[in-house]
């Protein structure tokens, strides 16, 4: 059981976070014909675009209402109001999600209240376009609570309850997924290969697997052009069962549960060979069908690449940076294939997953505190974002590339971290770093006179990967 | 008292913009009111931030939320010849209780005593943002404060994102530098041949390939503003003899009160060109001989221009043959659009349209007269428009920043980045022949003809297979009617046949050379060998959907 500590500085050096807007858009962005739209100054959007197309590579679709100061000293309402018709007119999205920022989160405004007024006044015009609304201000939280709350409000705004309450009302093979935001493109494919698998039929919300892929349409679409559809997210309250991928998501399940009564199962990780295990027999069991062979070949082949794999992990110091569910999948990934954790940070401290993570102490700080946790106990390999890349160039260890954002190496988005072929991917990945960075034996670093009492040899020389 | 500062910066009387404008226009500033739902660009914050970032020895503190400086940091390849302090960043973070209790100001102060004492930076510059300027943060009397107790120069910029644009951002750090660091440091050694250059961001290090040519010259620059600098040499720029502006639109305020307050003369200029830069040498030399510098310098700039530019022209040579008549889609407001313009026009490239967004009334005259018939000018383009003139093949290359580069990418189009994340240095007569070369190496990369082919199959996925080639059965499939064997592949329709692979479209033409072949395959190939027909041309649509109308290959125009 990891104790959770803050530091008490000032001055945040070289943040570990991405802003809490960021995360909700990226739910957003994974369903059908959607636009997230922030509510705050234009510089608020900007970034975060930036941010999204260095790590997609994609055209993002993403707007603002553009506060200026007279709307942030009157009130932004009619900014909001412009946007929203702006929006329908332009690009005729399914649904434009509003995220709030700071600035007008400070200000205070009723913003539930404005967008029913200017649903009730503009019925007409809007009509066709459901619109949600998510309290996402920067002054708190980060990627994961922002998008965990624009999943429950996907499901609270827009999911209808189910017919009639009788278990034969229930569709038979439907099954809800609600994906973490940490989960890839890649990752979202083999979830719904699995779960297709057992004849079921899943329902992934949000799925970015059909919006930020990497293709090319052949024309020019001013929205999100793939994701889950409004209508199949309207759809789940006759679902046989729902299944969150990390706590994070956790609450849009419950008001899955409370709208349509559909049962749901949380995982706290699908990103190790016992987890993957228990996703699959739970898929059996609603299906009624056998697992099959190609899901027990890739299990065979999992265990294959951790015993081939477990040399290189083994005695490994690892140092871990990211949100709360994701450093939880990241750590049980490294300590159950024999590698130590001697540094974990995370972003806030607000998760009750925390307390699970396999360390003895996880740290709610930046990058900076990575780094001196990092070098003080002596690691091997880095594990966070991009941004941890200046810290792998002074401490002299190789950085291995996770999470968001990552814009300094392709294919973040078509890598496997989770279920069996997952599992297998990332062994191979972090062992083939470690292989990378051996350190050759010379004289001086096997003189049994050297370094009396020092158990670790320090750190590698090498620190690009 | 910060909307009096705005006011004062957009009466900028040195902007050619502003001077074209009448009274009460001018009145009422340059901002833009940004239409909600319908806005692209960033704020004055980051504009603010932006233009003071590269300041290599310094501190760089965001006083705010987490997503001003935490969605945005370490993102520009500014090169730096000394401290990496620049690269860090810091934050105050604010969380909702600093915000409620009001502690901002105190978690402001302790920030920056946090970071004098672990990183002893050359002077701090502390950023307001939109939720402590609402709040009301006075950021600087913090500043004053903590300046006075740390002894280092801490430096308040108030440019909250919602007071404007980003182009205001940029004029609000330049008044910054001008009331609180300029004329702050006595040089002992301020020299006749000193120069400032304002608006040089030393992107991927290109200032270094400009700084040899002024070294040569004798030509000392006191201060770059802001590339590659050095706190301590902007605190001293009052003392050059002349400034050079480099990004006019951005820095020009602050040319100008330079000149009323210190009496330094400046002038606009570009590195970027080959004419160009040797235009800035002459006059930079032409105006510090003016203030005192030795006479030869004119002459010793028109020997090293001479020399310079035989060397430039002649390594531009080999490429002038394939890039000629190229049509480049220039789409950027980061650099002087007239001065890449003249820079490709150089190489004899067609200019088939320019964003004009950030530049000057002047600017837009000089643009007119390089491109002499039809400028295509444009304030900014919506992504559909540009998406639509790229994908039908209206310009062969777009050269822009990150923000549009992938709807040229999805459009299938080469496109080349011209902005802050570019990893070429393009300044300088070594940098225009870079330039020149990754526009070519765009162009011809083999990935365009490949990425352009159509699938050999058709919307049910059906393969057509007069468009797939089966090599092994080539003896055994029938072949079918010779109409039908014609297919598009992107702008360009190409003659396949039973044995050619879909791919490369010279290998097949070649195949046919080298294989006396009397099939129909082969007939058709050399019937078609010459045809290259645009398949944006309607007359040829017309007809050759009116030939097919009942074959299966009538997706004809739809890339």
């Amino acid at each position: 059981m990891a104790v959770v500590t803050a530091t008490q500085k000032a001055a945040s050096v070289n943040p570990l976070k991405s802003s809490q807007p960021l995360g909700a858009a990226l739910a957003f962005l994974g369903v059908a014909e959607a636009m997230p739209l922030f509510h705050g100054s234009q510089g608020c959007t900007s970034f975060a675009l930036v941010l999204f197309v260095r790590h997609f590579k994609e055209t993002i679709p993403l707007q603002t209402t553009a506060m200026d100061e007279v709307a942030t000293i009157l009130g932004g309402a009619d900014h909001l109001e412009e946007a929203l018709l702006n929006l329908k007119n332009r690009t005729r999205p399914k649904l434009i999600g509003v995220c709030t920022t700071a600035l007008v989160e400070t200000r205070g405004e009723d913003f539930w209240g404005d967008i029913t007024l200017i649903k009730q006044k503009r019925a007409q015009e809007l009509a066709g376009t459901d619109v949600l609304l998510v309290h996402t201000p920067e002054f708190e939280g980060a990627i994961e609570e922002g998008y965990g709350k624009a999943v429950a409000a996907l499901v609270d705004g827009l999911v209808q309850p189910a017919a009639g309450t009788d278990a034969a009302d229930r569709s038979a093979s439907k099954v809800a997924i609600l994906p973490g935001w940490h989960h890839t493109v890649a990752d979202i494919d083999l979830i719904r290969d699995t779960v297709e698998s057992f004849g079921l039929e899943p329902v992934i919300v949000p799925d970015i697997s059909g919006s930020l892929d990497g293709t090319v349409p052949g024309r020019w679409i001013p929205t999100t052009y793939g994701g889950t559809p409004v209508e199949a997210i309207r759809g789940l309250g006759d679902a046989a069962h729902c299944i969150a991928i990390g706590r994070h998501v956790r609450k849009a399940a419950e008001r899955l549960s409370a709208i349509g009564g559909v049962p749901f199962t949380v995982f706290d990780t699908l990103g190790s060979l016992e987890a993957a295990d228990r996703f699959v027999a739970l898929l059996a069991t609603i299906s009624g069908r056998p697992v099959p062979a190609k899901l027990r070949r890739g299990r065979s082949r999992l265990q294959d690449a951790m015993l081939d794999g477990h040399f290189h992990f083994g005695g490994r110091r690892v140092a871990i940076a990211a949100e709360p569910d994701h450093l939880y999948q990241l750590a049980t990934f490294f300590g159950g294939m024999g590698a130590e954790v001697v540094a974990a940070v995370t972003t806030t401290g607000h998760s009750s997953i925390l307390e699970a993570v396999p360390v003895e102490t996880v740290t709610v700080g930046d990058l900076d505190d990575f780094e001196t946790l990092a070098g003080q106990a002596g690691c091997d390999l880095l594990v966070t974002h991009s941004h941890g890349r200046q810290a792998s160039e002074r401490l002299g260890v190789p950085l291995m590339r996770v999470g968001f954002p990552i814009f300094d190496r392709l294919g973040s988005q078509h890598r496997r971290t989770i279920l069996y072929d997952g599992v297998r991917d990332q062994i191979i990945e972090a062992a083939n770093i470690f292989q990378a960075h051996q350190r050759l034996h010379t004289p001086e670093s096997l003189d049994p006179f050297r370094d009396r009492g020092e158990t670790h040899d320090g750190h590698s020389q090498v620190a690009h990967h | 008292m910060l909307k009096d500062k705005v006011k004062a910066l957009f009466e900028e009387p040195a902007c050619g913009k502003n001077q074209a404008k009448s009274e009460k226009d001018r009145k009422a500033g340059c901002s833009k009111p940004l239409t909600p739902g319908a806005a692209a660009g960033g704020c004055a914050f980051d504009g603010a931030k932006i233009a003071l970032q590269p300041v290599t020895d310094a501190a760089h503190l965001v006083h705010g939320p987490l997503a001003c400086e935490g969605n945005s940091w370490d993102n520009r390849g500014s090169g730096s010849s000394g401290s990496d302090l620049w690269r860090r960043s810091f934050t105050t973070d604010l969380t909702e209780l600093d915000i409620v209790t009001g502690t901002g100001e105190k978690k402001l102060y302790k920030a920056v005593r946090e970071i004098t004492q672990r990183f002893s930076p050359a002077a701090v510059f502390v950023y307001s943002t939109c939720v402590t300027a609402l709040i009301g943060d006075d950021i600087d009397a913090v500043c004053r404060h903590a300046s006075a107790k740390y002894g280092v120069p801490v430096i308040p910029v108030n440019g909250a994102g919602f007071v404007g644009s980003k182009n205001l951002g940029n004029k609000i750090a330049g008044q910054a530098l001008l009331d609180h660091v300029i004329g702050t440091v006595e040089p002992d050694d301020a020299g006749p041949t000193d120069v400032v250059i304002l608006g040089e961001f030393n992107l991927a290090g290109e200032f270094w390939q400009v700084k040899p040519l002024l070294d040569r010259l004798g030509i000392r620059i006191r201060a770059c503003v802001p590339g590659d600098a050095r706190y301590a040499e902007i605190a001293s720029a009052h003392t050059a003899r002349v400034t050079m502006v480099v990004c006019s639109t951005a820095l020009v305020g602050l040319a100008r009160q330079m000149q009323e307050r210190w009496g330094i003369p400046y002038f606009e200029g570009s590195f970027y060109g080959v004419l160009d830069t040797s235009e800035s040498l002459r006059q930079m030399a032409k105006l510090l001989v003016a203030r005192g510098a030795p006479a030869d310098l004119i002459a010793r700039t028109e020997a090293l221009v001479t020399e310079e530019e035989a060397r430039a022209f002649a390594r531009l040579e080999p490429y002038k043959a394939r890039l000629a008549g190229k049509r480049v889609l220039l789409n950027t407001g980061g650099v002087k659009s007239w001065s890449v313009v003249a820079a490709l026009m150089e190489v004899g490239m067609d200019i088939v349209g320019t964003s004009v967004k950030k530049s000057t009334a002047e600017d837009r005259e000089r643009i007119k007269i390089l491109m002499r018939e039809d400028p295509h000018m444009f304030e900014s383009m919506a992504p559909r428009d540009l998406y639509r003139m790229l994908a039908d093949g209206e310009a062969d290359i777009m050269l822009s920043g990150g923000r549009t580069q992938f709807i040229a990418l999805k459009a299938r189009t080469p496109w080349l980045d011209i902005n802050q994340e570019r990893v070429h240095p393009y300044a300088g007569y070594d940098g225009m022949v870079e330039l020149v070369k990754q526009i070519d190496l765009a162009l011809r990369n083999p990935v365009w003809a490949q990425v352009r082919i159509s699938a050999p199959w058709d919307d049910e996925g059906n393969p057509i297979e007069t468009v797939v080639g089966f090599p092994a059965t080539d003896a055994l499939s029938p072949l079918p009617a010779g109409e039908r064997s014609r297919a598009q592949h992107g702008g360009e329709v190409s003659e396949v046949g039973a044995t050619a692979s879909v791919i490369p479209i010279d290998r097949a033409a070649a195949s046919a050379a080298s294989e006396p072949d009397d099939s129909f395959a082969a007939r058709h190939r050399k019937k078609f060998a010459e045809s290259r027909v645009e398949s944006s041309d309607p007359d040829y649509l017309a007809r050759h959907r009116k030939k097919f109308r009942n074959t299966d290959a009538d997706d004809m125009g739809e890339c």
